[in-house]
């Protein structure tokens, strides 16, 4: 009787330890946190990678539409990729696009919008990885929705933007 | 003449790396308590990750600008969640990760009581 106890609890605990381990697999790694309001602070500086000049995002994000914060560098592959997005994404009227260029080279990344387009409205450095952190951020790419007037992250993209967040930006702007 | 110049110059030395040591050592302690959120099972202490890297130079910056540990982890949470620090708070989410030591230690204790008396 107590053979068959003890035959039933590890079958029992086997499985329940398998069924565990297989719902993590389903799990997804990255892991990203809930948006409070309280999240991003807009009031940090950064200098432009255009000018010398340095400005307060803040300031950034003063008219009545959207912005879309994008996080590239020249030697990021999968920024090549969602490049044609934020090319397409341009001719919206009330978003305006905002570069952070992270970790990367001045030379490179003036040359990589020369090869591939300038998409951005503004575009700040960030040679530190330290202003993307203010967003939350992961590395590159990433992508975030911002209302202008009410300063809260509408949406956050994590990697590259395919079809899916093309569409979805295209509808929630308009 | 260059015996006391060199000597100077190691004490320079010495005083510098010291000086070096100490700013970094707070970093240390508290990069240690900060998941590395990209790589698994790494803290930001042990991580060389452009986040983790990144994570280090702000958290540099913060202790420059004078907040205090609490202040730089109170920060992080509201950038990255709880899930970024290696205490977790108690919550509904987290109380049977608290509790449930509590319960086998209990649970055990009555097993090996009722052993001792049953002899």
């Amino acid at each position: 009787m107590s053979k068959n106890i003890k035959l039933i609890s590890i079958v029992l605990i086997t499985l329940f330890s398998f069924f565990i381990l297989l719902k993590g697999l389903d799990k997804s790694n990255i892991y990203s946190p809930e948006i409070k309001e309280s999240n991003v602070d807009f009031n940090f500086k950064a200098k432009y990678l255009f000018s010398e000049e340095e400005v307060f995002i803040n300031e950034l994000l003063n008219n009545e539409g959207m912005s879309l914060i994008n996080i590239w560098a020249s030697w990021c592959l999968p920024c090549r990729d969602e490049h044609a997005y934020l090319l397409n994404l341009n001719s919206l009227d009330k978003l305006s696009i905002i570069g952070i260029n992270y970790k990367d080279d001045e030379k490179n990344a003036k040359q990589f919008l020369s090869e591939l387009g300038n998409p951005y409205t503004n575009i700040i450095t960030d040679p530190k990885g330290i202003n993307a952190i203010e967003f939350g951020a992961f590395g590159v790419p990433e992508t975030y929705l911002i209302d202008n007037k009410s300063k809260l992250i509408i949406q956050k993209f994590i990697g590259p933007l395919d079809d899916n967040a093309f569409a979805k930006i295209i509808n929630i702007v308009q | 003449m260059m015996k006391i110049l060199f000597r100077l110059l190691i004490i320079l030395l010495f005083f510098q790396n010291y000086s070096l040591a100490e700013t970094s050592q707070e970093v240390d302690k508290i990069s240690k308590n900060l998941r590395c959120l990209i790589c698994q099972g790494q803290s930001v202490y042990d991580s060389q990750s452009d986040f983790a890297l990144s994570m280090k130079i702000l958290i540099q910056n913060k202790i420059d600008e004078g907040k205090n540990d609490e202040q730089i982890y109170e920060y992080l949470k509201a950038k990255y969640g709880e899930w970024i620090v290696y205490d977790p708070e108690i919550n509904k989410n987290t109380i049977l990760l608290w509790v449930l030591p509590l319960i086998l230690f209990v649970f055990g204790g009555i097993l090996i009581l009722r052993k001792v008396s049953i002899k």
